[in-house]
C-alpha cells in the first residue's frame, strides 16, 4: 500500500530542484555570513540573493525582509514585537477568532501582559466579518492581525479591503499569509500591509525558514537578543542552505503558479465528483468560491473526526481535522466553531484535504474512492 | 490458520509499562498491531499541564520504537455519563464504588471495543493481568497467573461477546518478566511507575478531588449505641473498616467505622480491629454477570473476592429469582462494604460477579452499615 499524501496545507515535501539548489551550500557555503573573510561573504551573498528575490515576489524592498525560522516566529515577532514597541500610542490589539494558534496564542501572552484583545467574528461562509471591525477600531487600537487564508477551510479573507479601512489608522495591519503565499499574488502595496508573515515548508521548501515583511518605518522590538543578523531584530547566525531553498522555492512557484493552480483545481474538482458519485453525504465548509484551490474543508455529517481519521490513515490516506491536538486525541475545531457555534456538529466531523506536489490525478481518485468507501462504513448505521 | 499479518490487532495504550509490552509482544508475534491511547479525563491543570500529554507522549514514544501507528481517541464524555456520574451517585448514596469496574464494563470493553472494531480491528488487546481460553464453544476467563496482579476481579463484568474478540497477552506473565522484557527492548516506559489509585484522580488528595464534586456536609461519629466520639466531615469520606482520618484518641484499641447512618448524617465508630460489629456472614449482590453468559438457577459453592488483591474465601451462591444472589460467607468476613464488587471463582476461572448491596449477620440485614 503507497499512502497517499492530501495534508499539504500542513506540510509539504521539498521539490527536488530546492534539495539540488541547497545541496552545494551545505557542501561548499559554510563560512559564517557575518565574518568578512571570503568564506563568510560567500555565504553572505547567498542570503542577499535570496532576500532580493523574496522581496520581488511580494513587492516588497529587501530591507524590509526579516528571516526566521518560519511562520509561528514570524507571526510572534509581527504581533508581540509591534505591540511592546507601540505602547505609548495604545494598548489594544485586534485579531479574528479563526487565525492560526501562532497568532492567538500570541494575542493571549499579550493579553497577560496588560493588553487588550478583540476577536472578531467569522462569518458562516468563512471570512471574517469586517463590520466588526469598524466598531472596534478606537483611537488605543495599534495592530490588527487578520489572516490571508484560513489554514482549516481555505477561505480568503477580504485583506485589501481592510488595508483599506486602516489606511488612515494609526493600527498596523498584519497579516499571516503562510496558506496564500504561493497560492496567490501578493503585492504588500495593494494588500495595505505593514506586517506579512510566509513560511518556506508550505510551498515545496526547507522547513525551518520564514519571513517577517516589516514596512519600512514600522517600530517594531526584538524578540531575541545576540548579534547584528536582520538588522538585530532577528539575531543568530542564519539558515543559510534553508534560505536558499525557500529562494529555490519561491521561483519555482513565481515560475509555475498558474499552472499549479490549475492542477491542483482540477485534483480538488475530481475527488468532490467522486464522491458526489459515490454517493456520499457531505457538505464544504466555506464558501466554495473564495476557497484556495489547494484547500477542501468536508463535512460528513454523522462520522466524527477522530474514526475517520484513523481509518483514513490506516487505509493510508493521510488528512487532517486541521485543529490543535491535545494528548493527541482531536479537540473540536476552534475555526469551524467560530463560524457554525461550538455545538456544531460540524466541528467534530469535518476534514480537510489539501492537494500538492504529491499529488497526481490518479492517487487523488484513488483517495476519492477510498475516501467514499470509508465514510458510508462509518456512518451505515446513521 | 489465518496469517497473522491479516489479523488486526488494537492495543489499549495507557502510557505504562503493561501495556507497552503488550503491544511489543503482540508486534514479534506478528500480528497487524494498532495502538490506541484513550483519553477519559481532562485534568489539565491552570499552567495548562495534563497528564494525559505526558502519558500519550510515552505511547508515541513507545510505538515508534516497536514501529506501529499509533493513534487517540476521546472518551471524556461517555466516561463522565457512565463511569463517573455512577461514581458521583453511589458516594451520595453512602456507598464506596469501584469505578474501574464500570470503566472496564463500558468505556474499555464497549466504547473502546466498538471504536477498535470500526478500525477494522479482530481483536482488542489490554495489558490487564487475566487469560482467556476457549473451552468447547465457551470463552473462560482465567485469573493472571501473577497471583499479586491479578485483575479478573475488575474485568468481572465481560461477556462472552466481549471475550470473543479480546486478547490479555501478559496474563501468563508474572510482573516481573513483564518489567524485564520492557528493559531488554529499552522500551520507553521500561521504568515508568505504576499508576496508583483511581485513574482520574491520580496522585491528588482524594479527599480534596471528591470535595470539588459533592458538597461534604460534617456531621456527628457516635458508637453504635449513640456515644458520641467526635466530628466527621462528610460521610463520603468513609469506609467500612476504615481506620485512619478519625482523629480520635484517647486509651484502648484503635477506631474504626463500622456503619452509616445518612438519613441523620451519622458515622459510626468502634473500638477494635477485630470488633464484632465489623463482621458479617452474608450478603446480597445485584447487576450480576455470569461470563457463562447463563445465570445459575442453583446453588454454587465456590470461592469470592469481596474487595480487589485479597485472598479468596468460601462462599455459598444462592440465585434469589430475581436477578440477584444471596452469597452466604463459610467463616465471618470483615469489614464488607456496599457498592463495592463480589467476585465469583471456581479454582482459576472467573465466574462473574455483582455489585454488594445488603450485608447480612444472623440471617438479618446489617442497617448500620449503609
Amino acid at each position: 500500500m503507497n499512502p497517499i499524501y492530501l495534508d499539504h496545507a500542513a506540510t509539504t515535501p521539498m521539490h527536488p530542484e530546492v534539495i539540488q539548489a541547497m545541496v552545494p551550500v551545505f557542501n561548499e557555503v559554510y563560512g559564517n555570513p557575518s565574518s568578512i573573510h571570503h568564506f563568510g561573504r560567500k555565504a553572505r551573498q547567498i542570503i542577499d540573493e535570496s532576500r532580493r528575490v523574496i522581496a520581488a515576489s511580494i513587492h516588497a524592498s529587501e530591507k524590509e525582509i526579516t528571516f526566521t525560522s518560519g511562520g509561528t516566529e514570524a507571526d510572534n515577532l509581527a504581533i508581540i514585537g509591534t505591540a511592546f514597541a507601540n505602547k505609548q500610542k495604545g494598548s489594544h490589539i485586534i485579531t479574528t477568532k479563526m487565525e492560526h494558534h501562532a497568532t492567538l496564542h500570541a494575542a493571549e501572552y499579550l493579553e497577560k501582559k496588560g493588553f487588550k484583545v478583540t476577536y472578531l467574528s467569522t462569518l458562516e461562509n468563512g471570512q471574517v466579518d469586517v463590520s466588526e471591525l469598524k466598531n472596534a477600531l478606537t483611537d488605543e487600537t495599534i495592530l490588527v492581525s487578520i489572516m490571508a487564508v484560513n489554514n482549516e477551510t481555505g477561505v480568503i479573507q477580504p485583506i485589501t479591503e481592510i488595508g483599506e479601512m486602516l489606511k488612515n489608522h494609526q493600527a498596523y495591519f498584519h497579516t499571516d499569509a503562510v496558506q496564500a503565499y504561493g497560492m496567490m499574488n501578493l503585492n504588500v502595496n495593494e494588500l495595505g500591509v505593514d506586517l506579512l508573515t510566509a513560511s518556506s515548508h508550505k510551498i515545496n521548501g526547507p522547513k525551518g525558514v520564514g519571513f517577517l515583511f516589516i514596512k519600512d518605518g514600522v517600530q517594531i522590538e526584538s524578540l531575541q537578543y545576540g548579534g547584528q543578523q536582520e538588522r538585530k531584530r532577528r539575531p543568530g547566525t542564519e539558515n543559510v542552505a534553508g534560505i536558499k531553498g525557500f529562494q529555490t522555492a519561491v521561483q519555482l512557484v513565481d515560475n509555475e503558479m498558474e499552472q499549479r493552480l490549475n492542477l491542483y483545481k482540477q485534483y480538488k474538482t475530481s475527488f468532490l465528483q467522486l464522491l458526489e458519485d459515490e454517493e456520499v453525504k457531505f457538505t464544504v465548509n466555506g464558501d466554495s468560491k473564495k476557497t484556495v484551490d489547494t484547500i477542501v474543508n468536508i463535512s460528513f455529517p454523522g462520522a466524527n473526526v477522530e474514526a475517520l481519521l484513523t481509518n483514513f490513515d490506516l487505509s493510508g490516506i493521510a488528512a487532517s481535522s486541521g485543529s490543535a491536538c491535545t494528548a493527541g486525541s482531536v479537540e473540536p475545531s476552534h475555526v469551524l466553531s467560530a463560524m457554525y457555534g461550538s455545538k456544531s456538529e460540524k466541528t467534530v466531523n469535518s476534514i480537510r484535504f489539501s492537494f500538492g506536489l504529491a499529488n497526481s490525478i490518479e492517487n487523488v481518485e484513488e483517495a476519492a474512492k477510498k475516501v467514499a468507501s470509508i465514510v458510508k462504513r462509518l456512518t451505515r448505521n446513521n | 490458520m489465518e496469517d497473522r499479518k491479516d489479523i488486526r490487532v488494537v492495543v489499549g495504550m495507557s502510557g505504562g509499562v503493561d501495556s507497552s509490552v503488550t503491544a511489543l509482544l503482540l508486534k514479534q508475534q506478528g500480528y497487524d498491531v494498532v495502538g490506541i491511547f484513550m483519553k477519559n479525563w481532562d485534568d489539565t491543570d491552570e499552567n495548562g499541564v495534563c497528564t494525559a500529554t505526558e502519558d500519550f507522549d510515552d505511547v508515541v514514544r513507545v510505538c515508534n520504537q516497536i514501529d506501529i501507528p499509533y493513534y487517540a481517541v476521546n472518551f471524556e464524555k461517555q466516561y463522565w455519563d457512565k463511569v463517573f456520574t455512577y461514581f458521583l451517585d453511589e458516594y451520595k448514596a453512602g456507598r464506596t464504588p469501584n469505578p474501574d469496574v464500570m470503566c472496564n464494563k463500558e468505556i474499555k470493553f464497549k466504547a473502546f471495543l466498538e471504536h477498535a472494531i470500526s478500525l477494522g480491528a479482530d481483536y482488542l488487546a489490554t495489558g490487564h493481568y487475566a487469560q482467556v481460553e476457549k473451552v468447547n464453544d465457551q470463552y473462560q476467563m482465567i485469573r493472571g497467573v501473577d497471583d499479586n496482579k491479578d485483575q479478573t476481579y475488575f474485568l468481572n463484568q465481560l461477556s462472552q461477546d466481549v471475550l470473543a474478540k479480546v486478547m490479555f497477552p501478559l496474563g501468563h506473565l508474572p510482573k516481573k518478566e513483564v518489567r524485564k522484557i520492557a528493559a531488554e527492548h529499552d522500551l520507553a516506559t521500561a521504568n515508568k511507575k505504576d499508576s496508583t489509585g483511581i485513574c482520574f484522580i491520580g496522585e491528588r488528595n482524594f479527599k480534596e478531588f471528591l470535595s470539588e464534586y459533592l458538597p461534604a456536609q460534617p456531621g456527628k461519629m457516635t458508637t453504635l449505641s449513640g456515644v458520641e466520639q467526635g466530628q466527621h466531615q462528610g460521610l463520603m469520606y468513609y469506609t467500612i473498616g476504615q481506620r485512619q482520618g478519625l482523629g480520635i484518641g484517647g486509651p484502648g484499641d484503635p477506631w474504626f467505622v463500622v456503619g452509616k447512618n445518612l438519613k441523620d448524617n451519622v458515622l459510626y465508630v468502634e473500638q477494635g480491629f477485630h470488633n464484632d460489629l465489623l463482621y458479617s456472614d452474608g450478603l446480597i449482590a445485584s447487576q450480576l454477570n455470569w461470563i457463562s453468559g447463563e445465570s445459575p438457577t442453583e446453588k454454587i459453592e465456590c470461592t469470592a473476592k469481596f474487595r480487589y488483591r485479597q485472598n479468596d474465601s468460601k462462599v455459598t451462591v444462592v440465585p434469589m429469582g430475581d436477578g440477584k444472589v444471596q452469597v452466604d460467607f463459610a467463616e465471618a468476613e470483615r469489614a464488607i462494604t456496599p457498592g463495592q464488587a463480589v467476585v465469583f471463582y471456581q479454582n482459576e476461572v472467573c465466574l462473574g460477579g455483582g455489585t454488594i448491596d445488603e450485608i447480612i449477620k444472623n440471617e438479618k440485614y446489617l442497617d448500620y452499615v449503609g
